[in-house]
């Protein structure tokens, strides 16, 4: 079996400063990967640098696409890439208004996706659109509000629904649950958690939640100052931490 | 099924002075398949620890543990989970769970996972939460509001609602009744007569003179304890 992403010597210096360093990984179909570290260990520098929004200084980012196998997205071409951010890739950012459109109502914020890579048919659209909201729990009524009436909570949720219409194979989500109140980030991630098990997808998810890898990431990589301090399975890294940092970071958390 | 060779284990804790405690060294023992063998000796002993480093959840430095055709010890993370998905079952003393998921997807989830049908992984996840006596009406609620026995009854429908081959039980029968301790019981004995390979840690001397065939004291495996 193909890794569906294979990361290579990923670095990405701003200047003389390095935002990450030497970063590599493979990420198996259905699998689900979280990156953990304090604010400025550089994961939210390897999340864009993976999803095609910051350019790499050296290394190769290695998507096994569809039609011509493992690529290197790095080197790909700028329309190449785009296709790919809106077929095969999702990108769900931590503030829902950076990846929604404000203006344009819920039902078109989840339609626009599908018309960008071809639907042309408005029934089916609108169909599909529907069943959609309904599946992250948006009530039908809503369909034609904008989102600026819409709580935090369901924006992120509408989010989710505009980033998997497509029937993408890997997500990348950047803090999907932060600044959520804690009941809706307990069923945010229920509705990703079975999400992820329905549709077979992989993800990366960027987080300084410990308990929101647990329950989600079947693997984890805690990242400190630009490099991997730690990688493994998420129980092993989070029961049995081997590094320092990541024993610092385990014993720092505050218990309910 | 299981097979441990050499298995030692050593904690350094980095952050308070860095501590170095030896917990077990040299273990090796071997579990067929329909056998159970109970790992006993007081506590501190490095009962729990040996049972996770099975599982995964413990880094191993050193040895060998085979568990069917894959060496824990040295799979990469993904060969680990399809081995606790397809393999290995635990069931531990602690009940960890999204919250707000109704108790009956809590222990249909192993068989959705293993690509059962939503209808048939209800079904076989009704007929476990019926006889280990969980009334019905708490089935749409989530466990996380359940009393300690209620949650550990949940924990052990989870663990047992696929046959396993290989299952690790952490103190399976611990603050349960006297009736509810029988099903578990009886649980345990239907994946022996199955084939499964299991690891129990009991402190019921009873529950454990009855389903385990065999003891492994792991207090001669302890340097702090034999020293």
């Amino acid at each position: 079996m193909n890794p569906l992403l294979s990361v290579k010597g990923l670095t990405k210096r701003y200047g003389a400063f390095v935002g990450c360093a030497d970063i590599s990984f493979d990420l198996y179909p259905g699998e689900v990967m979280g990156i953990v570290g304090e604010s400025g260990s550089g994961k939210s520098t390897l999340l864009n640098c993976m999803a095609g929004h910051l350019t790499p200084d050296e290394g190769q980012v290695v998507f096994d696409t569809r039609a011509d196998g493992p690529r290197d997205t790095i080197t790909m071409s700028e329309p190449e890439r785009r296709m790919l951010g809106r077929t095969d890739w999702a990108y769900v950012h931590q503030h829902a208004r950076d990846g929604l459109r404000m203006g344009v109502s819920a039902g078109g914020n989840v339609g626009e996706r599908l018309m960008a890579v071809g639907a042309r048919h408005y029934g089916q659209i609108r169909e599909k659109t529907t069943d959609w909201l309904g599946r992250v729990e948006i009530d039908a009524s809503r369909v034609d509000d904008r989102p600026t009436t819409f709580s935090g909570g369901m924006q992120q949720r509408l989010q989710i629904a505009r980033n998997l219409v497509t029937g993408p194979r890997l997500v990348f989500m950047d803090e999907p649950t932060g600044g959520l109140d804690v009941s809706v980030q307990a069923r945010l991630l229920d509705l990703l958690r079975g999400l992820v098990r329905d549709m077979g997808l992989s993800a990366v998810i960027v987080t300084h939640d410990l308990a929101v890898v647990r329950l989600l990431a079947d693997r984890l990589m805690v990242m400190k100052d630009g490099r991997v301090a730690e990688a493994g399975l998420t129980d092993q890294v989070l029961d049995d931490p081997q590094h320092p940092y990541s024993q610092l970071l385990v014993s720092s958390v505050l218990q309910v | 099924m299981i097979e441990l060779k050499n298995v030692s284990k050593t904690f350094i804790l980095h952050n308070q002075g860095s501590a170095v405690i030896e917990v077990i060294s040299n273990v090796s023992f071997s579990v067929a398949a329909g056998e159970c063998v109970a790992l006993t000796g007081v506590s501190g002993a490095g009962k729990s620890t040996l049972m996770r480093m099975i599982y995964g959840n413990y880094l191993t430095q050193s040895g060998e543990i085979h568990i069917g055709d894959i060496d824990l010890v040295r799979a990469e993370p993904r060969e680990v989970i399809k081995l606790r998905r397809d393999v290995l079952g635990y069931v531990s003393q602690f009940l960890r769970v999204v919250p707000r998921v109704p108790t009956l997807d809590v222990v249909a989830e192993p068989l959705r996972s293993l690509g059962a049908s939503e209808g048939d992984a209800k079904a076989s996840a009704a007929a476990l939460l019926h006889e280990l006596n969980i009334p019905q009406r708490l089935w749409p609620l989530s466990p996380t509001t359940f009393s300690g026995g209620e949650q550990q009854r949940v924990n052990i429908a989870r663990g047992f609602a696929y046959n396993y081959p290989a299952m690790l039980l952490d103190e399976p029968t611990a603050s349960l009744d006297a009736a509810n301790r029988e099903v578990v019981l009886s649980l345990i004995e239907r994946a022996k007569a199955r084939g499964s390979a299991l690891i129990g840690i009991f402190h019921d001397e009873a529950a454990r003179d009855r389903v385990c065939d065999r003891e492994i004291d792991m207090s001669r495996f302890t340097p702090g304890v034999a020293a």
